[in-house]
């Protein structure tokens, strides 16, 4: 029979529209005020933590409306902003240096909701304030730092296997490394393709100079890079937990650089400080055999480098790195005997052993603790990125007095020094120095004043549109009306359902210009109903052609404009990429209201029945 | 039954096709030598830079704080009003020798020196590497988002209706630059946004036509390429009204209360609306026409015998 829906189809299309609906809901609950608890390295939530604190709010006559554990945070919501402030303190004060306590709002999403997976929509900071970054890792240094590994590698490797060199050293083009013969040329370049095939050797000898050229595959280049991004994500990723904000995002974007956003964050200055900041230590023999005075005025012996002492002075170390800041997992600020500030630090087994080996081997001789930083210099590169300046600085020389194991103290610090430099190990030195590219920081006020007007835009546009569609198309406009406000609902339903989909205030005027777009397919299809009455059609016929007349249309016309919002999405950055999310789910959810909606109310109202005319 | 525009009587909408033609020529060069001749007032999410955002707590003299902005590091800012006359936008240029806090903190300590209660409201900075890569990607964007439509339109319906459709796109992008060119209006990454999404609405109008054009071929098997067109725009009137219409109605609620950070995006937009919808009845339809189009460039393939004028068919 003409127009007429089987009934599962009707129920598809009701089963939708709930869906669509019921995950919706969750933004209309707004957000409870929560104290946000965090392990920082050594320390752990637990359902124990979770019971003291939750003993103690109610000890201080704070009502917590709920504690929720998880993902190894604790969240705890509280009535409103004061308790919220005064839970904050008493909690930090229970729990300790060893947890970051932060403020933090929390959906208020009843459980029942959440349990199937409803969550509002995450708003994006042009709607809530906060900071965003973004960073570039400089790749150069990366790539230099490896190419250093390398040739201590090298070293170590020739001399492992007695192949006898006459130097190792960087070249623009490589690493080269260079030899007395050329039998001895070729079996370095047997042994070392064995050992590391990352690299590609060519035999580079002229002449009497007998040398082998050492230089990075591409795919090695690629990797470095990679990896270079992946440890420095990690790394800010854990900063950024130290400074306690509450849902920050760090993540990658493209070859070599981070986004970095923090909500609610309104002191950039000590945020940019942390992470931003490259410190990593170094420790390094001394070579006590050298001649500092020779040393200092340039005769420096080989395999030995100089560097400054804090406290004035030189220091001749030997070039080979004994153990780095990668092994390490805890750093404290603390003091000793004196009061004189030092930091206490943690090595993970493997430095331990490295550590305890190489302090047992060499009792009785000085080791120094080689401080580096990278430090933004105040001045640019012509090609716009910040110049960065390389600081290494010998922070101490201490003889080692006996084997030391997995924990010891660094002294020779100032106070400040010593508690940023402990936060800084704490959270994983930068593999690579990052720079700061790009930076927006926006009041909370603004945030909330453009969500006010997003929405007044949207409600001012709406209604002037319902208003018109009723008058010209009457019953038809009706439905074309609900369709558009179920329209409305549902996309702001998958936007809630999507994980990453973030509001923006480009993503609101994406949702207005849908209410204006959507009524396209319904003025489409009516136009088309109209034409076939005045040609003569009857009632049922009309509605028929109508619809099946107008589909393709509607899905050309809707699909070029789906592949202009996928381009957006493409080449788009934060607001962008979020207008064209909200672009994309809207043309799809209106042609799904505009077309199977309506059309099941159509054909229930009049569909298969003897209609005269019709109020369109 | 209320109704905007009559399909009874067709209009011969393409007897003004070669006047409107030309002024739309005149128009695109118009926009060359303007985006020649002044270029484009790119934003600072292009050009790279530094914005400030302050509320002052009482309205504030524009000359009077520019005269308070005479430190070294505040140097080259640009002082405007932005929405209200309490709320005051600063913008520095990238400085070499200079960070962009030192700047930030200059113009501040400037504003405090006139009112003490005025308010931080946004910081941006960024980059002149970044923006000129997102110039870069920008401009790539808008052409592969041309030519996927070149694709898609072809496919489905023939390459003279494509071409068509492409160069009435290409128009509305160059008119609508040409009018942020000559008026000096601020271009950045939400206008950019608003001329993608002009050139998806207005390819939505050109696909109308051109639906009703390829379904007229076929049904109107006597009426000349002129009259099918002029048919076709008649019958498609009504809906162009009425989406655009109520397309207009939100984009300007958008104008007028979306506030300042969308305004760039809006005025894009309500460019490109008007823009977009005259040629898609003029410049696509009628240089389809000029290109060639006639019924048997419509037919199914598959009916296609003799296919002398294609090309794609012979063996």
């Amino acid at each position: 029979m003409l127009n007429k829906y089987p009934m599962w189809k009707n129920i598809m299309v009701m089963l939708v529209i709930a869906i669509g609906s019921f995950y919706a809901i969750p933004n209309l609950f707004g957000e409870d005020h929560a104290v946000q608890i965090v392990a920082t390295r050594g320390a752990e939530v637990t359902a124990s933590t979770q019971t003291s604190v939750v003993d103690l709010l109610k000890a201080q006559g704070i009502a917590v409306k709920r504690a929720e554990l998880e993902n190894g945070q604790l969240l705890v919501r509280v009535q409103n902003p004061e308790q919220q402030l005064v839970a904050k303190e008493a909690i930090a004060e229970l729990l300790g240096q060893k947890y970051t306590v932060a403020l933090n709002l929390a959906p208020a999403t009843p459980e029942w909701l959440e349990a199937v997976g409803g969550s509002p929509m995450k708003l994006g900071l042009d709607l809530r304030g906060g900071v965003h970054f973004l960073m570039e890792v400089d790749m150069g240094e990366a790539v230099r730092k490896m190419e250093e590994a390398k040739i201590a590698d090298f070293r170590s490797q020739l001399r492992e296997e007695k192949i006898r060199y006459a130097g190792i050293r960087k070249t623009p083009n490589g690493i080269a490394i260079k030899f007395r013969d050329a039998e001895t040329v070729d079996q370095a370049e047997t042994y070392l393709k064995t050992r590391s095939n990352d690299m590609t050797y060519t035999d580079a000898s002229s002449g009497d100079e007998f040398m082998l050229l050492a230089t990075m595959s591409d795919a090695y280049l690629k990797q470095i890079k990679e990896e270079a991004l992946q440890q420095n994500i990690t790394t800010i990723r854990n900063r950024v937990n130290e400074l306690g904000v509450a849902e920050p995002v760090v993540q990658r974007q493209g070859a070599e650089r981070i986004i970095v956003e923090l909500p609610g964050v309104q002191d950039t200055a000590r945020a940019k400080e942390i992470l931003g900041a490259t410190a990593s230590i170094e420790f390094r023999m001394v070579d006590d055999k050298a001649d500092v005075s020779a040393a200092a005025s340039g005769r420096v012996p080989p395999g030995d480098e100089v560097y400054q002492r804090r406290e004035g002075g030189i220091a001749v170390l030997k070039k080979e790195v004994m153990l780095t800041g990668d092994h390490i997992t805890g750093a404290q600020p603390t003091f000793d005997q004196y009061s004189r500030p030092q930091v206490a630090i943690n090595l993970d087994s493997k430095g331990g052993s490295i550590f305890s080996n190489v302090t047992k081997d060499n009792i009785g001789k000085p080791m120094a603790t080689l401080f580096i930083e990278y430090k933004d210099s105040g001045t640019r590169n012509p090609d716009g990125t910040v110049k960065m300046t390389r600081i290494e600085e010998v922070i101490s020389v201490a003889t080692i007095q006996a084997r030391l194991g997995r924990n010891f103290v660094i002294t020779g610090l100032e106070h400040t020094e010593a508690q940023s430099l402990a936060l800084l190990l704490r959270a994983g030195a930068l593999i690579a120095p990052v720079t700061i590219v790009e930076e927006r920081t926006i009041g909370p006020s603004l945030g909330a004043e453009n969500i006010q007007n997003g929405v007044q835009a949207m409600v001012w546009g709406m209604v002037v549109v319902l208003i018109f569609m009723m008058i010209y198309y009457r019953a038809f406009g009706f439905i074309a009306n609900l369709a558009l406000m179920a329209n409305l609902i549902m996309v702001v339903g998958v936007m809630s359902m999507i994980p990453g989909a973030v509001l923006t205030l480009p993503g609101i005027a994406g949702m207005v210009l849908t209410v204006g777009m959507a009524v396209d397919g319904n003025v489409l299809i009516f136009e088309r109903i109209r034409e076939e009455l005045l040609a003569g059609r009857s009632v049922q016929q009309a509605i028929h052609e109508g619809y099946g007349n107008a589909f393709s249309t509607i899905a050309d016309a809707n699909i070029t404009t789906f592949m202009t919002a996928l381009i957006l999405f493409a080449v788009g950055t934060g607001a962008v990429k979020g207008f064209a999310v909200t672009l994309m789910i809207g043309i799809a959810t209106s042609m799904f209201t505009a077309i199977v909606g309506t059309r099941s109310i159509v054909n229930a109202v009049w569909g298969g029945k003897r209609v005269k005319s019709l109020s369109i | 039954m209320l109704q905007i525009f009559s399909v009874k009587n067709t209009v011969d909408f393409l007897r003004h096709a070669l006047p409107i033609s030309v002024m739309s020529l005149i128009l695109v060069i118009a926009s060359f030598v303007s985006l020649g001749v002044q270029g484009i007032n790119w934003g600072l999410d292009f050009t790279g830079g530094t914005v400030v955002e302050m509320e002052f707590s009482a309205p504030v003299d524009l000359n009077a704080l520019r005269a308070t902005m005479t430190t070294d590091e505040a140097e080259g800012a640009v002082v405007q009003n932005f929405g209200s006359s309490r709320d005051i936008l600063v913008r520095l240029p990238v400085r070499n020798e200079l960070k962009s806090d030192v700047q930030v903190a200059a113009v501040l300590t400037a504003a405090q020196s006139i009112d003490s209660g005025v308010i931080q409201k946004r910081v941006e900075f960024v980059g002149p590497q970044v923006g000129k890569e997102l110039a870069e990607q920008g401009g790539l964007a808008v052409i592969v988002a041309l030519i996927c439509i070149l694709i898609y339109v072809s496919f489905r319906f023939e390459w003279r209706l494509a071409a068509g459709s492409v160069a009435a796109l290409a128009h509305d992008v160059i008119v609508t630059l040409g009018v942020f060119s000559v008026l000096q209006l601020e271009f950045d990454l939400t206008v950019l946004a608003g001329l993608l999404t002009v050139v998806g609405y207005s390819l939505n109008d050109t696909i109308v036509v051109y639906d009703r054009i390829r379904e007229n071929f076929l049904k109107m098997r006597k009426a000349t390429p002129v009259e099918i067109v002029n048919t076709s725009i008649t019958q498609t009137m009504s809906r162009t009204v009425i989406t655009t219409g109520t397309t207009l109605i939100t984009v300007i609620a958008l104008f007028l209360k979306g506030g300042t950070m969308i305004h760039g995006f809006a005025t894009a937009l309500l460019l490109g609306i008007f823009v977009g919808t005259y040629s898609s009845i003029y410049v696509a339809s009628y240089l389809a026409i000029k290109l060639g189009i006639n019924r048997e460039h419509m037919l199914p393939v598959e009916i296609e015998k003799e296919g002398a004028d294609q090309p794609s068919m012979m063996p």
